[in-house]
């Protein structure tokens, strides 16, 4: 139970306790809960769908295909083809897919009633997938071009006066090697978090006015906290989806500047 | 504001993560990811490539068959003008035939034509030379018959009697020249 949605004497806004529920099993220190149930839903889920509606491989696709292909072919054309380039897009094709589904459908589940809890809200989760994503385009890099090279691509940007490397060198290092993966999980996760706890303040705002101070004033107040909350939520399926494309998006600019000839 | 601050001093860090948590996440992830290289983005890129290839295929199947139908069009055009061709020879050929046969059996009518001209010619020459003959004779007869009477003696005398006839023709001939020549 929502301890913000018990009645207080007081109005108690909801916190990040309120986002961990209490496990569903633990096994020392490994607790089932929620959000890792909500996590191992989305791989069945994705994948479910996806190979359900490509089981024909019809030539002429029916509904459900093609709303596949359509998912399929965002991914692989605007995030990979078009990003990556054609010569080189096509080994990154499954990372970008899945990173574009697995954050899509994790965020999604913020806006879906009784699951209710997108998964990015909690931070350990963006970590591994900003991570993964890090490490991947690094090691692409470092393999095209040898690490002295891209050490150089990463912090000698070209066509620059000689004596600004040495401002240049450690804030492109800084900005490119360390700040960037810490903003890549930063950005999933804070508007993922924010956006939730949007929603829990709106909701113990409708409640505790509804029930605690009720009467004219809090009953249409209530009604506000109730529009309140619905433009919050459709507010927030946009920035689910968004930052599943903007995540998604980030890592394929990041493996084509990793890639890419010269600097 | 006081029992927000409280509840935020209550609750754990929102950054710190829980490890168990990217632990799942991380699993969750590569076990999606194995799912998609092994079977999501082969059948997906095989759907693509087969109807890439239909359309392809297609659009060459169509093109040879275009290229066929040219060189059908060609050949057929060819061989009309060939035939056309074949046929104004051999109609040139028979005109020149024709001409040739034409002309042949014109010369060989006139060659006949000629040789019946002439047998004519011939044939009326003799007939007129021995008219002249037969003529002079009967003249020659009649004449001394009607002089012998008149004169009333014997021209038997063979030398005589050609003498006077010669005489007599040569008036005659004489006659006959002047009545021509006046006429």
């Amino acid at each position: 139970m929502n301890p913000a949605l018990r009645i207080p004497a007081e109005f108690v806004a909801p916190s990040t306790e309120d986002m961990h529920l209490p496990p569903l099993f633990e096994v020392g220190s490994f607790a089932f809960g929620k959000q890792t149930l909500l996590i191992l839903l989305s791989v069945v889920l994705i994948a479910g769908f996806f190979m359900f509606v490509i089981r024909r491989r019809a030539m002429v696709p029916s509904k459900g295909q093609f709303l596949g292909e359509m998912g399929y072919g965002f991914v692989r054309n605007h995030l990979g083809r078009d990003i990556i380039g054609e010569k080189d897009f096509r080994p990154f094709v499954p990372l970008l897919f899945t990173f574009f589904f697995f954050l899509l459908v994790n965020n999604l589940f913020g806006s879906i009633p009784v699951l209710q809890l997108p998964t990015f809200s909690h931070p350990g989760s963006a970590y591994i997938l900003a991570a993964i994503a890090y490490v991947v385009w690094v090691a692409v890099g470092i393999r095209r071009h040898g690490l002295g090279q891209f050490m150089v691509k990463m912090t000698m940007p070209p066509n620059v006066p000689k004596i600004l490397y040495v401002i240049l060198i450690p804030l492109e290092f800084l900005s490119n090697l360390i700040i960037r993966p810490v903003t890549h999980a930063l950005r999933v996760f804070a508007t993922m978090f924010a956006g939730h706890m949007a929603i829990m303040v709106a909701a113990a705002l409708t409640a505790f006015l509804a029930t605690e101070v009720g009467g004219v004033l809090g009953v249409g107040g209530s009604v506000f906290g109730i529009v309140l909350g619905l433009f919050i939520y459709f507010l927030e399926v946009l920035i689910q989806v968004l930052q599943a494309y903007i995540f998604t998006l980030l890592f394929a600019v990041y493996v084509q500047g990793a890639l890419q000839e010269g600097h | 504001m006081n029992a927000m601050v409280l509840a935020a001093e209550g609750s754990q860090n929102p950054l710190i993560p829980d490890v168990w948590e990217m632990l799942i996440t991380g699993i969750g992830f590569v076990i999606l990811l194995f799912i998609a290289i092994k079977f999501i983005v082969p059948a997906f890129e095989k759907v693509f490539a087969d109807r890439a290839n239909a359309i392809e295929g297609g659009l060459a199947k169509a093109r040879a068959a275009q290229a066929e139908a040219k060189a059908a069009r060609d050949e057929y055009n060819q061989q009309l003008e060939s035939a056309r061709l074949e046929a104004q020879k051999i109609r040139e050929e028979a005109r020149s035939e024709g001409e040739k046969i034409l002309a042949d059996f014109k010369d060989r009518a006139n060659m006949e034509s000629a040789r019946i001209t002439e047998n004519a010619h011939k044939a009326i020459e003799a007939e007129r030379a021995a008219a002249v003959v037969s003529l002079r004779d009967e003249v020659g007869t009649l004449a001394t018959q009607l002089a012998s009477k008149i004169v009333g003696e014997s021209l038997d005398d063979d030398a005589r009697a050609n003498r006077v006839v010669d005489r007599f023709l040569a008036d005659l001939d004489a006659e006959q020249g002047r009545t021509g020549a006046a006429r």
